[in-house]
């Protein structure tokens, strides 16, 4: 690629949504921008639930509602805790969700992607797709001042490079800017893509218009590992699938796609997708190793975004609007050095840090840096004890048999105390309040 | 339980079949080293890759076939440490191609 003879502002790697946003935020203040993706569109080698957080994407783009493709938007929460055959459910529901501006919205990561890369292109970066980036070239005090990738060619020179190259990004972690993804902070997670009409939708989920469901589920369905399930209403299909983390699944004899077929004839989940056509089956990482799993995330010459500085809340279920808050934060760090004619260097680029602290980015990940700790050791009470003790309650209180309540309460507490102890009981409580906090 | 037990166990290959690849012939993207005995952590992919890419050959070694791989990189970290799997992503534009994602 000898044409490139003037270095870019800025290279981006990858264009999934901390990649996007930080090549449209550069682009968009006039900086020479060179973004690189390996799919042969933006997309498609992209995998998420998919839900779509407003608020960051607003921040960069305000006007998205008028044009990006959006499936549903969220007017209804189910938070489920499941044992084999029932499910004792959390739902908040709320006609404010059915906003003007609505606040979370269902998406298909391959279609969005896509329409958020042509505002890349909009705003004037070039974007090179069907091209994979196989090492950073550096100078010789180390500084990184190019790539290259698997065209031939010279390498391609920049200021910066902005990592956006997902959970899995080989050219940082083969480089050593950061240490290699430990099987303990990473969940594995498959999903199917069902379809069925957009009517059937609606009367199933009790749905109006574009109105849409999100499930999030936990319990005996991961089969003792740490991990959830989901299942989120599009407009004309459902995405469904269960994630638990990488090490827990290596330790075990589960195979995910049982895991997911097991979790799908569960008889809560069964009828939701009955009488649907599978067209897509899609596997990914998820990073949850939380705060203290993020790496060093700026160097003399380079900046790590979204997935790949492992920006994902694990509790809240929530990534891509960290990605996108990420992506724009380094492009804003980086124009207002461009601009100020600075250095790209680390010490310059510690600004990117600094501007994080400062956001729901970091202060959310902080205060839940103990979770993911808390859940590896205990994750069969979590994950399997505690899901069955509480559906063995609700069964006890709901069934009308004869017996009588004071004897019903009687009977559920004893078998809390029974089987987990009075002791490990408030251990727990401490335990989650502490990491919680 | 019942349900779950008896529901016919859909095939990771069919479910393959749902997906489009672009299959760069000749160039896999994901080896494994020559080995007699696999490390348990090569072994445990024979379950735990989601695309069923793993197999155990009748001699006891662990054998890879990648043209279904959905590029997910969990192989990659669980023998990480072993060094067993020789892991690259596809060239620019193959492996696979998500039509929703």
């Amino acid at each position: 690629m000898g044409e490139f003879s003037k270095p870019f502002d800025a290279i981006v790697v990858g264009a999934g949504p901390s990649g996007n946003a930080a090549a449209y935020t550069m682009a968009k203040e006039g900086l020479n921008v060179l973004q690189i993706e390996r799919g042969e569109y933006a997309g498609s080698k992209n995998v998420q639930g998919a839900i779509l957080y407003a608020d960051a994407l607003e921040k960069i783009i305000p006007e998205f509602r008028d044009e990006a493709p959006l499936e549903r938007h969220v007017i209804e929460q189910r938070m489920w805790t499941m044992d084999d055959k029932s499910h004792t459910g959390m739902h908040y529901r709320s006609d404010d969700f059915n906003e003007e501006k609505p606040n979370r919205y269902t998406i298909l990561r391959a279609q969005f992607d896509k329409w958020f890369s042509s505002k890349v292109k909009e705003a004037g970066a070039l974007v090179l797709y069907e091209t994979t980036v196989t090492e950073l070239v550096k100078d010789l005090s180390g500084k990184v001042i190019g790539v290259r990738t698997d065209r031939q060619g010279a390498p391609i020179m920049a200021n910066v490079v902005v990592l956006a190259e997902g959970v899995n990004g080989l050219v940082g972690q083969r480089s050593g800017l950061r240490n290699e993804v430990a099987p303990e902070s990473v969940a594995l997670a498959v999903k199917e893509m069902h379809f069925l009409p957009r009517e059937t939708i609606e009367a199933r989920f009790n749905l109006t218009g574009n109105e849409g469901v999100v499930i999030e589920a936990m319990g005996t369905i991961t089969k003792g590992m740490t991990g959830t399930g989901f299942l989120y209403t599009n407009e004309e299909s459902i995405s469904v699938g269960i994630g638990c983390i990488v090490s827990d699944f290596a330790e075990s004899d589960s195979s995910p796609n049982e895991l997911l077929e097991a979790f799908k004839n569960h008889p809560s989940i069964k009828p939701l997708l009955e009488g649907s056509e599978c067209k897509e089956y899609a596997a990914h990482l998820i990073p949850e190793g939380g705060y203290k799993a993020i790496p060093q995330l700026t160097g003399p010459g380079w900046i790590v975004v979204g997935d790949a500085g492992q920006f994902v809340n694990a509790v809240h279920r929530e990534g891509s609007n960290l990605a996108m808050t990420t992506g724009r934060i380094a492009a804003e760090t980086v124009v207002s050095l461009t601009r100020k004619r600075e250095e790209m260097t680390a010490a310059n680029l510690a600004e990117y840090e600094k501007r994080l602290g400062q956001t729901f980015v970091m202060k959310d990940l902080k205060k839940y840096k103990g979770i993911p700790d808390l859940l590896h050791k205990n994750k069969g009470n979590f994950f399997g004890t505690y899901p069955k003790l509480i559906s063995q309650a609700m069964q006890t209180w709901f069934r009308v048999d004869g017996i009588d309540k004071v004897s019903k309460e009687k009977a559920i507490f004893r078998n809390f105390r029974e089987t987990r102890t009075l002791w490990g009981m408030m251990g727990d409580a401490f335990r989650v309040v502490r990491a919680w906090r | 339980m019942s349900d779950v037990m008896t529901a016919p166990r859909a095939k990771v290959e069919e479910k393959l079949f749902q997906n489009r690849y672009l299959v760069d012939a000749g160039r896999p993207h994901i080896k494994v080293r020559p080995h007699t005995t696999p490390s348990a952590s090569l072994l445990s992919m024979v379950t735990l890759c989601p695309a069923g890419c793993y197999s155990k050959s009748e001699s006891g070694q662990v054998e890879v076939a990648a043209d279904g791989c959905l590029e997910c990189g969990t192989c990659r970290i669980v023998t990480r440490k072993t060094g067993e799997v020789e892991w690259n992503y596809p060239r620019g534009g193959f492996g696979v191609l998500y039509k929703f994602g």
